[in-house]
This record gives C-alpha cells, sequence and structure tokens, in this order.
C-alpha cells in the first residue's frame, strides 16, 4: 500500500502543478497550491509507517505553516482586488517587463 | 476491506483534484477541494494517523477552505463562470513541466521501493501501534513535539502570531 500511496502523492502533486500553471484566477491557483501540501502531506503520512513518529510531526508543521500562509496569501488578494478590481493573474502586470 | 477503501478514497481524491482544476467557477473548485482533502483524510486513517485525520479534517476541510469561501463571497467572485484556463503556449509549457516533474517523482518513488526499508518496516508499525495504544493517538504525537521538537513548536505559535497580524494589517482599507 506505502507504493500506490507514494503514486497517489505524485499524481496530487503533478495535478496541483498543473492547476497552477494553466488557471488565471488567484484564488484557484492558491488551492492548487494547497493541494500540493497535501500531495507532499500523504507521502509523509505513508513514509511514516516505515521510519517512525517523525513524519506524521512534520505533517503537522506543514499543516500549521499552510494556515498562516492562506491567512496572509488571501489577504494578499483581498488588497489587490480592492487595487485592480479583479484576481485575474494575467492583469497584476506591473513586474512586467 | 483496506484496499476496497484506499481505492475508493484515491478515486474520489484524483477525480476532486481535477474538478478543482477544470470547473469554471472558484466555489465549484473549491467544494471539489473539500472532497479531495475529507478523502487524504480517510486514506490517512488508513495509514493509522487518526490524529492528523482528525485536524485534516478540522483545520483544512473546516477552516482554511471556509476562510476561502468567505474570500470569494467577500470579493463577489462565486458567478465569474468566464472559462480562466490558459492554452497555447501555457499548455505546452504546462505539458513540459508536468511531465518532467511525474518522471523525476517516479524516479524518486522507485529508489524508495528499492532500498530495503521497507522490510525493517513491520517492525517499525508494530512499535507505532503499541506506543498508540499505550499513550493514545494524540499522545504519540504529543510526547515529541513537547520535548525533542519544542523549540519548532514554539516558533509555530509565533509564526501564527506574526500571520494573523500580518493578515489584519494587509486586509485593512488605508485611508
Amino acid at each position: 500500500m506505502l507504493t500506490h500511496a507514494l503514486i497517489l502523492s505524485a499524481a496530487l502533486f503533478v495535478i496541483g502543478t498543473l492547476g497552477v500553471i494553466v488557471r488565471r484566477n488567484a484564488i484557484v491557483i492558491f488551492l492548487c497550491i494547497e493541494l500540493q501540501l497535501n500531495a507532499v502531506n500523504l507521502a509523509f503520512v505513508a513514509l511514516s509507517r516505515y521510519t517512525g513518529i517523525e513524519g506524521q510531526l512534520y505533517v503537522f508543521f506543514v499543516m500549521t505553516v499552510a494556515a498562516a500562509e492562506a491567512a496572509v496569501g488571501l489577504a494578499i488578494i483581498i488588497s489587490i482586488f480592492r487595487h485592480y478590481e479583479t484576481v485575474n493573474v494575467d492583469k497584476f502586470n506591473l513586474l512586467k517587463w | 476491506m483496506t484496499e476496497v477503501l484506499f481505492v475508493l478514497f484515491a478515486v474520489v481524491a484524483l477525480g476532486g483534484a481535477f474538478g478543482v482544476v477544470i470547473s469554471r467557477s472558484p466555489v465549484a473548485s473549491l467544494l471539489f477541494m473539500v472532497a479531495t482533502l475529507a478523502s487524504v483524510a480517510g486514506i490517512y486513517v488508513l495509514f493509522e494517523a487518526h490524529f492528523l485525520a482528525a485536524i485534516q479534517v478540522l483545520v483544512y476541510a473546516g477552516a482554511i477552505m471556509v476562510l476561502f469561501l468567505f474570500v470569494i463571497m467577500l470579493l463577489n467572485l462565486g458567478h465569474d463562470y468566464r472559462a480562466d484556463l490558459k492554452f497555447g503556449l501555457w499548455s505546452l509549457l504546462a505539458f513540459v513541466v508536468v511531465g518532467l516533474t511525474a518522471g523525476v517523482l517516479a524516479q524518486g518513488f522507485m529508489d524508495v521501493g528499492d532500498t530495503g526499508f521497507r522490510e525493517d518496516g513491520a517492525a517499525v508499525a508494530a512499535a507505532l501501534d503499541e506506543a498508540a495504544r499505550e499513550q493514545g493517538v494524540a499522545g504519540v504525537i504529543a510526547e515529541p513535539l513537547f520535548t525533542d521538537y519544542v523549540v519548532a513548536f514554539e516558533l509555530m505559535g509565533l509564526l501564527l502570531l506574526v500571520a494573523i497580524v500580518a493578515a489584519v494589517v494587509l486586509a485593512k482599507p488605508r485611508n
């Protein structure tokens, strides 16, 4: 079952990467990043059955960082929306050459 | 039984993940994400990580997803049904990046399969189950968390404080 869980984790991570690249809505991109974090968590939990409890501890830390990241990221999205009236990432071109 | 449940959860997780990427409405994306998170929590249970499954449902599927939904409703994006997928050069780039990532991950996981730790893994799993019976599923995680990893744990609290202050400062309208 370890191999299957690792394959599932890789598939979820890859789908998350796909979403980050092909979507334009900043909130959906953010959701896809959460999907990638979750894929890594799944690999940690699956491997913790074979290496010890540390894997589950790291998942705990990753979840805390993800919560902090979600709070700050959504605040940034609100702040950007107030300025541009959209969350389409193609419109945020102030730093483009 | 475990295998059947694993396949069920894996199918729901993968379908939800595709739904997140494909669906047009951000609210639909978010609900697909909740399905994925819930089935990943189910897989955690299959791996005997009951405490993590509980906080996955409470913190991730509960609190963080509600925060996302709240922002979608606050910004009034719920009925934004225009397709916002990028095509052309971007889909080519996506294929290249996704293919490379999948290749690297497959290579790494094959190496994991080759190394011998799956043989002595049964002993580790038995020790974990024994500890969970003695200390409880939360105690197994709490014991190293408050001894070996206590500095990281305290820093985590500091990080959350900084994140809360930053979120309030960023989201407040300046006038």
